[in-house]
């Protein structure tokens, strides 16, 4: 027995340090972006988060908390605080209030880029408690060591990806180990904790209506095949009530937490598991012939209470617009839906359906294992592995609908890898051994055993396995009844039996060597995979870009650059126009009042400014007069060859423009159906503000030809003046092109034109002359 | 005070600082005066004797004077221009049509006359501000009816107009008795021009065509929609005469006694001198010149003004305004000065008292409604020049702590998560202790 707690104290250590170094792994892999190009902030929402994280570092949190925001969404403003999941904010605040009273004086900024790949090495631990409570330490490990690297995870949290997610992912994680810790343990501390990591989650990110519809529907698929116990009760009940209650703390959340029909299900589990609970006391206490009684008056009441509780709900749903769904939760449900009836959220990328390619491209070679992972888990089953086959099936689905949410399945899928490959191990391993049991005594020599004949080591061996299994909570139901009393004659007949039926387990040595290699070899390429991916595929910050020519490495800087003018050159209230996508960074890198931005709450207004970049420059300008825009902000790929610029998004423009403004019509855009700016495109499309903008001058750049490289064909109309707008400045590579309203003409002239004299045509005809080459100068 | 660079007073554009002309001092000083040939300084010395007595600097050029030039590095050597040059084809130095144009718009006044040998020059400088002469460059007004009785029976070109613009800010509040001598070609206004007026306009009975050929076709300038003499105030303020008729300066017709075609009373002196002279004044920023200052907005109660408001927070704004006399400033005072608070639209609307003294006043409530809003007041009447202010102000909703605590209506919820929560207590000791 010694020797076997010696044995324990030593794979604990190794078990921590290897904790340590899957932290290690995590963070650092996540620093490739920080490395190769900046600390810097990474793409458009981060921008915003860190913007706030200044605010709450400078006001503290009640004013974060009542911050109404008037430099966006202008002349609405935003309520920042009552409208955003102020979770990362508040970690990233706390973190850089300890850093600093410890007298560490980082900055904000710093701050912020790094929590990202903090939190992941958080997942990760998190990743190994929960899998631990599924299956052991050894899948825990392994699942931990893959959840530290997998792409689908560092894609959004790379140093600088300053996102709600990169806490998300551990809120998630976590909160989920806590319910299987308290399934498995029956401890009301837990399930404490339990309510408190899921309020956590709430604050962090929308995503936590995933957990109360996940655990509600394990909890009704526990009662449904009769494993209710008092632990499922524990787990469940105290999650609800405490966790519905802190939700609706958290401003953005409010009374949607009792409303809107994400929730539902967690109320409508609620109900029946005390109706199974209460049947199950009831049963305890009754004869079983009045139990067959009070049965049927149950049922019969609760039937009643539940077509009242049902068609309640159903008039509730019926009586909101949407159904009481929001738009987003929708279309996970039917993934049509948004691109069929909100324009707004299909025109977000991240929001279309995945490719087959980015399945392989973000989990790599865990799409593989998982199914073997599944298999294990139902070997045996257990209340937490039927928890994580549940996770794995229902985000297969969901990142199925959406490719944001691959990040809610990148977790499961490395638990279940890390199962799948822990019970390979095992199996193989256990192969090798009982084929030389040499090898396993020189092992346990190694470790420090002194102990005896190598045979029984093996069978302590087995039992060993056997112990680490036990965390893993048999059913206890009446099918297994049955099978429990065999297994009672089974461990009554000692180990000489179950020893003999592992030897029938056990694997050819050659075959075992080989899959080993083979499977050591498939770790590689994921691991080789996943560095490649952290470092060339999900570390650029995307408003610092770069290209590898021939020529050398170019650096494109023209957001900064952009911004940097607008800071510098324009008056502090000025109002800069721009499609929503540049909103955030606008406010927080310009400091420049936007009219709509990232946080799409309003489709009125961003239906505005899409009209007004889809209308001829007349209407446009008086749109954007009425909202006091002094400045326009266009982002134009064509002479670089940047393929996600405003013209590439204008149908987007066009659509929800249109969806608010029917004047705006999406057939006028098209010569045929075909989106297209060269000579064939349509005079509404080569008329409309955004072509106008975007193409002001650019024929200058080549010479008279205008070739779009973008488009990869010659521009339309070449040659056109603006008469509403000025060009005021556009970067190094054109990639932003700002433009100024002009004002009203101060006189008006007559609409008769004279003749003119002479003299003065004469002048005109040699200005053009000599100008041939820049006619608009 | 510090506001006041905040405000955007569009009536103070004005780029360029000239000791003369500043927002302070909005009256002109030093006049370019252009003119065809220099005698028409005697002929019309009249008209420039009443504006050097009113302490003007008038600075006499040929306008094909080869060193005219109306900047010297790049500020302006003068505050407005006369141009008496109607058969001027092109300006001497570095004047056209171009340099007249941005001295207006750089907010310069400008008086432009002409009479029936009008160059195309000219035109073009009445045309860019929104009046059209009569194509026909050999067509002047006729008017059968309304013609000024003369010694010779004529050819009734020689017009006595009584058709004033009825505007006390225009034309001075002494009403002119005798009909205004005009003798030139006629203009046409585009009535969707807001900027430009007719100060004297033809008779129903007039014309304008060429008196020595016959009439074929129909004219196509007829009757009253022909403008005589014409004013335009630009957006920046700056302000433009536009006259058919340069004789109408002229200390002939200033000093001709008048008698207007079937009427009986014959005046001594024709209106010429009283409507030249007050519209020069009007012209030259002597009169309908208001500015605002001291825009002030605070809580009621209290005096500093706030960054922002709260929703349904009572409020209190205030504004000076003051009209230009010539030499001072003198306090403005109407009753249809409104303020908007307004937010893509207005709100609250509300006029504005006054105490007679240049000071408006208003206090209102901020609407239940939180954005980003400005105090607007957009004031623009017939003669002055435009006012418009405006200050943003963002509206914020209430913060977390300043709902009420306790809501009478909901005191039975009270009770009840209150008595639930004794119940429990009790029930809990009961049933763990009482067995």
């Amino acid at each position: 027995m010694e020797d076997s707690s010696l044995r324990y104290a030593f794979g604990n250590v190794l078990c921590f340090f290897i904790l340590l170094l899957i932290g290690l792994l995590a963070f650092s892999i996540r620093l490739f972006s920080v490395i190769k190009y900046e600390s810097v902030i990474h793409e458009f929402d981060p921008y915003f988060n860190y913007r706030v994280t200044q605010f709450l570092t400078k006001n503290g949190i009640y004013d974060f908390w009542n911050w109404f925001d008037d430099r966006t969404w202008y002349p609405l403003g935003r309520v920042i605080g009552g409208t955003v999941y102020p979770g990362l904010t508040l970690t990233a605040g706390t973190l850089w209030w300890i850093l600093n009273s410890l007298n560490i004086p980082l900055s904000v900024e710093t701050v912020c880029v790094f929590t990202a790949p903090i939190f992941s090495a958080f997942a990760a631990w998190a990743t190994y408690y929960l899998t631990k409570e599924v299956k052991g330490t050894g899948a825990g490990l392994a699942a931990a060591a893959l959840l530290a690297m997998v792409p689908s995870y560092i894609s959004r949290s790379v140093a600088g990806s300053y996102d709600n997610e990169a806490v998300a992912i551990f809120a998630l994680i976590f909160t989920f180990y806590l319910y299987v810790k308290t399934l498995n343990t029956g401890s009301l501390f837990y399930a404490t904790l339990n309510a408190i990591a899921y309020f956590y989650m709430v604050c962090s990110w929308g995503g936590y209506t995933f957990i109360i519809n996940l655990i509600p529907m394990h909890a009704l698929l526990c009662i449904v095949t009769g494993r209710y116990s008092s632990q499922l009760y524990i787990a469940y009940c105290p999650l609800v009530v405490l966790g519905t209650l802190l939700a609706a703390l958290v401003p953005v959340v409010g009374f949607n937490a009792v409303l809107t029909s994400e929730h539902f299900a967690s109320f409508l589990v609620f109900i029946i598991i005390h109706v199974v609970a209460l049947a199950y006391y009831i049963k305890g206490i009754l004869s079983p012939k009045m139990f067959k009684v009070a049965v049927t008056l149950v049922v019969s009441v609760g039937l009643v209470v539940c077509c009242a509780v049902v068609a309640v709900l159903v008039a509730l749903v019926a009586s909101s617009p949407t159904k009481g769904w929001s738009g987003r939760s929708l279309s996970l449900l039917d993934p049509t839906y948004a691109s069929k009836y909100i324009p707004i959220i299909a025109s977000v990328s991240e929001h279309q359906p995945p490719t087959w390619p980015s399945y392989f491209m973000d989990i790599n070679v865990l799409a593989f294992l998982v199914p073997a992972g599944i298999v294990a888990c139902f070997l045996p089953l257990s209340d937490a592995s039927s928890f994580v086959i549940l996770y794995i099936v229902t985000s297969v689905y969901f990142s199925g609908v959406m490719v944001r949410l691959m990040l809610v399945l990148a977790p499961a899928a490395c638990i279940m890898s890390g199962i799948a490959l822990s019970e390979a191990f095992t199996v193989f391993t256990r192969s090798i051994k009982f084929q030389f049991p040499g090898i396993s005594q020189s092992h346990q020599i190694d470790a420090g055993d002194t102990s005896s004949e190598p045979s029984g080591d093996v069978i302590q061996n087995v039992v060993k396995t056997d112990k680490i299994d036990e965390p893993v909570k048999e059913w206890p139901s009446r099918r297994n009844k049955k099978k429990e009393k065999e297994n009672v004659e089974k461990t009554s007949k000692p180990s000489i039996k179950s020893k003999i039926e592992k030897r029938l387990m056990v694997l050819p040595l050659e075959t075992s060597i080989i899959s080993l290699c083979l499977l050591v070899l498939l770790g590689a390429f994921y691991v080789i995979h996943c560095v490649w991916a952290a470092a060339e595929a999900y570390s650029a910050p995307s408003i610092v870009l770069t290209s590898h020519t021939p020529g050398g490495l170019h650096v494109f800087d023209d957001f900064r650059e952009a911004y940097a003018w607008l800071s510098h050159n324009t008056d502090v209230d000025d109002k800069v126009a721009s499609w929503w996508d540049y909103g955030y960074q606008t406010t927080a890198m310009a400091n420049r009042t936007v009219i709509v931005d990232n946080n799409t709450w309003n489709n009125t207004h961003i239906a505005t400014v899409g009209t007004a970049m889809s209308s001829p420059e007349k209407a446009a300008w008086e749109i954007f007069n009425s909202l006091d825009v002094k400045y326009v902000l266009v982002v134009f790929g064509g002479l670089v060859g940047y393929p996600s610029d405003d013209i590439n998004k204008f149908l987007w423009m066009v659509r929800i423009g249109g969806g608010v403004f029917p004047h705006i019509k999406e057939p006028d855009y098209l010569r045929d159906g075909q989106y297209r700016i060269d000579s064939e495109a349509t005079p509404t499309m080569l008329n409309c503000l955004m072509y106008k903008l975007s193409y002001y001058r650019f024929v200058e750049t080549d010479g008279g030809k205008g070739f779009d490289r973008v488009r990869r064909t010659e521009i339309g109309k070449k040659y056109f003046k603006l008469t509403h707008f000025e060009e005021v400045f556009t970067t190094h590579h054109w990639m932003v092109r700002i433009y100024k309203l002009k004002s009203p003409r101060n006189r008006i002239r007559s609409k008769t034109k004279k003749s003119k004299s002479k003299s003065s045509s004469s002048t005109n005809l040699k200005r053009s002359g000599t100008r041939k080459k820049n006619p608009w100068h | 005070m510090a506001n006041l660079s905040i405000y955007i007073l569009t009536l103070l554009i004005s780029p360029i600082l000239i000791a003369a002309f500043s927002p302070e001092n909005p009256t002109d000083r030093r006049i370019l005066v252009l003119l065809d040939d220099l005698s028409l300084r005697s002929s019309h010395s009249l008209f420039f004797n009443s504006l050097q007595s009113r302490a003007f600097l008038l600075d006499f050029k040929l306008a094909d004077d080869p060193s005219l030039s109306l900047q010297r590095y790049g500020q302006y050597s003068y505050d407005a221009l006369i141009l008496f040059s109607p058969s001027a084809e092109r300006f001497g130095g570095s004047v056209d049509l171009a340099a007249i144009l941005d001295f207006a718009d750089s907010g310069h006044d400008v008086i432009v006359a002409a009479d029936e040998n009008a160059s195309d020059l000219i035109r073009n400088i009445a045309a860019e501000c929104g009046v059209d002469f009569d194509e026909d460059s050999s067509s002047v007004v006729i008017d059968h009816i309304s013609y000024a009785v003369s010694e010779t029976e004529g050819d009734h070109t020689l017009i006595a107009s009584d058709d004033f613009i009825k505007s006390d800010v225009i034309l001075g509040s002494t009403e002119i008795e005798a009909p205004v001598l005009f003798k030139g070609i006629g203009h046409s206004l585009n009535p969707a021009n807001s900027l430009v007026l007719k100060v004297l306009s033809g008779s129903s009975s007039s014309y304008s065509a060429n008196p020595k050929l016959k009439l074929f076709n129909p004219p196509t300038l007829t009757g009253s929609s022909i403008s005589l003499v014409s004013i335009v105030q630009a957006r920046n303020n700056a302000r433009i005469l536009v006259s058919g008729s340069l004789d109408l300066f002229s200390d002939k017709f200033f000093k001709s006694s008048v008698q207007k075609a079937g009427s009986s009373t014959r005046y001594g002196k024709s209106g010429n001198e009283q409507f030249v002279t007050e519209l020069s004044k009007w012209v030259f920023h002597e009169r309908g010149h208001l500015k605002a200052v001291n825009v002030r907005h605070n809580k009621v109660g209290q005096s500093e003004e706030p960054a922002m408001y709260r929703i349904n927070d009572e409020l209190e704004y205030s504004v000076e305004i003051y009209e230009w006399s010539g030499t001072t400033w003198e306090p403005y005072v109407a009753s249809d000065v409104q303020l908007q608070f307004y937010m893509m639209s207005p709100y609250v609307l509300k006029t504005m008292s006054t105490d007679g003294k240049g000071l408006y006043h208003v206090s209102m409530k901020v609407p239940d409604v939180y954005g980003v809003f400005q105090f607007k007041i957009e004031y623009q009447r017939l003669g002055y020049t435009s006012l418009s202010l405006s200050k943003q102000i963002p509206v914020r909703p209430f913060r977390h702590n300043e709902y009420e605590r306790f809501i009478t209506t909901a005191f039975p919820y009270y009770g009840a998560s209150f008595s639930t929560m004794a119940g429990f207590f009790i029930f809990s000791i009961v049933y763990l202790y009482h067995k």
